[in-house]
């Protein structure tokens, strides 16, 4: 039978190794696979490259592994945020390298890794310092720069369910980087709030289906999803629990 | 003397020319406020960058969603018929030439039509770019909503940019406090000057020659 879901997250994450190429989804806090990427800071691997569209917020998730000092290297879109404190520390310090990317090209690289497409031609890019050095190409009468598909080792990921057979489903613009992450990397771990029965999911509606997933680790409802389905009035935007004194 | 209007002015002036039924991607900032002015009757839908058609506006305090945020990370909410789609398919909404329409803020715009709205290239900077280059060059048309000048007085309509470009020729026309320029093979023209403004201030202004495009009023 198959099962890929892994209920102890050390367990699940024990193998990235020292030196990993880790894709990281979420855009912002949404998506972000926060309980996995606690369970990688208890790991311990270190010299990682991180993949993923921002490089932290606040102190939690992708910004408390920055600051664990464990990560040599992040490629990103857009690092530069209003609570980016940590990786804005370690860059000036010269203590983290970055290398940014388009967010178009950086998910298209993404995409085409696990699609088995070596490089293409994009015009996003072309005329500007990030591509200086590129190779481009005229197609039409319009120029394009060339740049290769990007893989990793490991890609973490957030979920909302999923069943055994890794099949997964998200949750509104929670999905952003989670379906071309979970094509590109040799191992996806995906944690979920909930895991469901083979047959529960719509067949309709399963962004990533299980081929590309190995391990699917439940971790519970989020406070904003108590029982599996929104609830409002509990958390501001970044999860965090609201005053309810005084409230109807 | 030129006469300048505030920003929810321009948002509705920029508002007047979006057709209805298009599809419209409005950049982080200024260009969110379009949305409030979209002219009674006409229905557009809103495109975010991370994975979502029709857009609505943010929520109450009471249905505040993190699951459901837009470009800028603010909370959101759906309206009937929106649909929720990975970054890949969002990016090729934009690359692939679907959106009708994208506004973004810029620091400055070339009279070719560069655009240079991502990095000031200042040492010590975070240098962050995001989806600016990917709508630069995507969008059918691509407005830009600016202050004609800087804080300190500077035009942000130039001949050449100086900052580092986000995308070449691909501005259409610039929405600003003075007036509404379009990118021609001529140069700006002017297409709308608000209050006394005269095409003569503007020129000296920046320091740029303009074609008078402008509707003579009846």
């Amino acid at each position: 039978m198959i099962d890929k879901v892994v209920p102890d997250i050390d367990e699940a994450i024990a193998d990235i190794a020292d030196g990993a190429t880790v894709m990281i989804g979420g855009f912002g806090r949404a998506g972000q696979p926060v309980d996995l990427i606690d369970a990688l800071i208890r790991h311990g691997a270190r010299d990682l490259t991180i993949v993923s569209n921002n490089a932290g917020n606040g102190d939690v998730g992708l910004a408390a592994l920055l600051k664990s000092g464990r990560v040599r290297k992040v490629v990103c879109s857009f690092p530069r945020q209003t609570d980016s404190w940590v990786f804005d520390g370690l860059y000036r310090a010269g203590e983290i390298e970055l290398e940014l990317v388009p967010q178009g090209n950086l998910v298209e690289r993404i995409r085409a890794a696990g699609a088995g497409i070596p490089a293409f031609y994009t015009p996003t890019g072309v005329g500007t310092q990030l591509y200086a050095d590129a190779e481009t190409r005229e197609f039409g009468g319009r120029e394009y720069v060339l740049v290769e598909a990007l893989r990793a080792d490991v890609a973490l990921i957030q979920g909302y369910r999923a069943d055994r057979l890794g099949n997964v489903q998200y949750r509104k613009t929670a999905r952003n980087f989670g379906p071309p992450m979970a094509s590109a990397a040799t191992t996806t771990i995906v944690q979920v709030d909930e895991v469901v029965p083979v047959g529960a999911l719509d067949p309709e509606s399963i962004p990533t289906p299980g081929i590309f997933v190995d391990r699917v680790v439940p971790v519970g409802w989020r406070a904003w999803t108590p029982d599996g389905e929104y609830a409002g009035g509990l958390v501001d935007v970044n999860g965090e629990p609201v005053e309810t004194e005084g409230k109807g | 003397m030129a006469t300048r209007i505030s920003r929810g002015e321009l948002a509705a002036r920029l508002a007047q020319d979006i057709p209805d039924g298009a599809y419209v991607n409005l950049g982080i900032g200024a260009p969110t406020l379009v949305a409030d002015h979209i002219p009674e009757g006409r229905e557009i839908n809103l495109h975010t960058e991370n994975g979502m058609l029709r857009m609505g506006p943010a929520p109450d305090a009471q249905h505040v969603d993190p699951d459901l945020i837009n470009a800028g990370k603010q909370p959101v909410t759906e309206l009937p018929g929106t649909s929720y789609f990975n970054q890949a398919e969002s990016f090729g909404i934009m690359r692939g030439g679907h959106l009708d329409v994208c506004v973004l803020g810029a620091f400055e715009v070339s009279q070719h039509g560069d655009l240079a709205n991502w990095s000031t290239g200042e040492p010590g900077s975070i240098p962050a770019v995001g989806g600016a280059m990917d709508l630069a060059i995507g969008a059918k048309r691509v407005y830009v909503m600016m202050d004609l000048l800087t804080r300190d007085g500077r035009p942000k309509l130039v001949a050449e940019c100086a900052y580092p470009l986000t995308g070449r020729r691909c501005v259409a026309r610039v929405y600003t406090d003075h007036g509404v320029f379009d990118v021609t093979p001529d140069g700006f023209a002017l297409v709308d000057a608000f209050g006394e403004t005269t095409v003569a201030e503007l020129e000296e202004l920046l320091g740029l020659p303009l074609v008078d495009a402008r509707t003579p009023v009846e």
